[in-house]
């Protein structure tokens, strides 16, 4: 049973959406299950948050190595949820606003001072990663690799000014920034419609298996 | 020698890539912009929007993203407004809405557009964040007051004047949705444009422009502005030079920097395997 009931939950709603496809006019039924989608995946968010406090204070309460990362995910989670469900603002709105995003809020205080410069740093780190990747990883090795190496470095060089500046003396067409585009357009755009149209026909068999209930890994079975 | 350049100390290419990104910014260089046919594109369509046009903006990013998404943002926010476009801002991801309050507090500080005087609710509007994803477009495309019931300070949104006309997609005259990942674009094209016919423009961040392509060349994707390149490249058709064209410097002379390393370690790497040495 307690496999079945998931089982039907997941075939119903499935059929409702390859229904209302193909049948525009139970197209209300979709709208109703699309609002239940939307509750639910609210809820989830919730859910994730709750989950990811219980591992921190999991971790925190074993003291193994790491665990002081742990406690400071849960007074940064604290503080923030605290910050956005409380009505509490600075400066001269202090209790006076109850919109958690108002300006000068102290929501908004965090996100703006912490956040942003936190998660901006991490992700310009990268620039210096990419850059000690290239010069290690970029070797012309092989046929393929210089192949690799060629069309990196026309991008690189096509995607900026300079790349112009060097061939601007070219005719149109022939320009670095004309043969990035050719890139663009020809050998990226074929790999990727042929891993999309291989990820839409998995995602088709997938769909299938799962509204049918052939596959149930999702409900603890093989 | 060059077995030392091959084991080269990883510091010494992030010193020479934070002096190619920093050293441009005091120099106050400039540099034209090739303007790529998807760029064009994308202007074109919004040039066709007529004056009190309704636009959906989907702010799908974080902070991460902040340096190649703001300047393009900010550009199409002030394309907007000088071309009166009401603008209708939402946010897929958690972080959208604070990223439109930015983007707001950085434009509307900009004296030609406050001449234009733009009103909140009437002019341009953030209905905040929701979950749900590619089911949030789906709801949109039902009912844009069912998915966003209230706007960020609290009105319903079907009393905000700017959308008291606009139920669903068949009342919005174009989307632009400036995406770093899922959900974004490709959710986008494939709900909103498919299944509700949306006329949708794009601004990716430049590992994220490669994967929407193929929508370019189906026509489901009227234009795209990828990475700041794309950016820079819609400052200039618009006349709204802005920090992307400024940037453009850093990151020319960035990918100067990593193609001359690239170059040195392969002459290190062929000249020690002539020798018989570790490659």
């Amino acid at each position: 049973m307690r496999r079945q009931i998931p089982l039907l939950i997941t075939g119903f709603v499935g059929a409702i959406y390859i229904v209302t496809f193909f049948i525009p006019a139970t197209r209300f039924v979709e709208t109703i299950a699309t609002d239940w989608i939307l509750i639910i995946q609210a809820f989830a968010i919730w859910l994730g948050a709750l989950n990811l406090l219980k591992l921190s204070i999991m971790k925190l309460s074993s003291r193994k190595p790491g665990a002081g990362y742990a406690a400071i995910v849960i007074v940064c989670f604290l503080i923030t949820a605290a910050a956005g469900l409380a009505p509490i603002t600075r400066g001269e709105h202090f209790l006076s606003d109850h919109n958690y995003l108002a300006e000068n809020s102290t929501f908004e205080w965090i996100y703006n001072s912490v956040y942003v410069p936190l998660n901006a740093t991490m992700f310009a780190l990268l620039a210096f990663f990419v850059a000690s990747a290239s010069y290690r990883a970029f070797r012309a090795r092989n046929r393929e690799a210089t192949l690799l190496l060629g069309a990196a470095c026309v991008m690189m060089l096509g995607r900026v000014p300079l790349g112009d500046a060097i061939t601007g003396f070219l005719p149109e067409g022939w320009t670095l920034s004309a043969w990035a585009d050719v890139i663009m357009n020809f050998p990226v755009l074929a790999g990727q419609r042929a891993i999309m149209i291989g990820i839409a026909l998995g995602i088709v068999s997938t769909a299938l298996r799962l509204v049918l209930g052939i596959e149930r890994s999702h409900v603890g079975g093989d | 020698m060059f077995e030392r350049l091959l084991a080269l100390d990883r510091r010494w290419i992030f010193l020479f890539v934070a002096v190619a990104l920093t050293i441009p910014f005091f120099l106050g260089l400039s540099c034209k912009s090739y303007v790529s046919p998807e760029v064009k594109a994308l202007y074109a369509a919004l040039e066709e929007l007529r004056p009190n046009s309704k636009v959906i903006v989907s702010f799908d990013y974080d902070p991460a993203s902040e340096p190649e998404l703001n300047p393009m943002a900010d550009a199409f926010m002030k394309y907007a407004f000088h071309h009166r476009l009401k603008l209708i801002c939402i946010g897929l991801w958690p972080q959208g809405p604070l990223e439109v309050d930015r983007c707001f507090n950085r434009v509307l500080a900009d004296p030609e557009i406050q001449k234009l005087n733009p009103v909140y609710g009437v002019d341009y509007v953030n209905l905040g964040f929701q979950s749900g994803n590619e089911f949030a477009i789906q709801g949109m495309g039902a009912s844009i007051y069912n998915v966003f019931p209230n706007d960020m300070r609290g009105t319903a949104t079907s009393q905000i004047p700017i959308m008291m006309d606009v139920r669903d997609f068949s009342n919005v005259d174009f989307v632009f949705n400036l995406s770093a990942g899922y959900p974004g674009t490709v959710e986008w094209v494939q709900v909103a444009v498919d299944r509700y016919g949306v006329t949708l423009g794009a601004g990716n961040t430049a590992v994220q422009a490669p994967l929407v392509y193929p929508y370019l060349g189906s026509g489901q994707l009227k234009g795209l502005l990828g990475g700041m390149k794309g950016g820079a490249e819609f400052e200039a058709l618009s006349g709204h030079t802005g920090k992307a064209t400024k940037f453009m410097v850093s990151q020319t002379f960035a990918h100067l920097v990593v193609i001359l390393f690239i170059v040195m370690g392969n002459v290190a790497y062929f000249a020690a395997k002539r020798k018989g040495g570790r490659a």
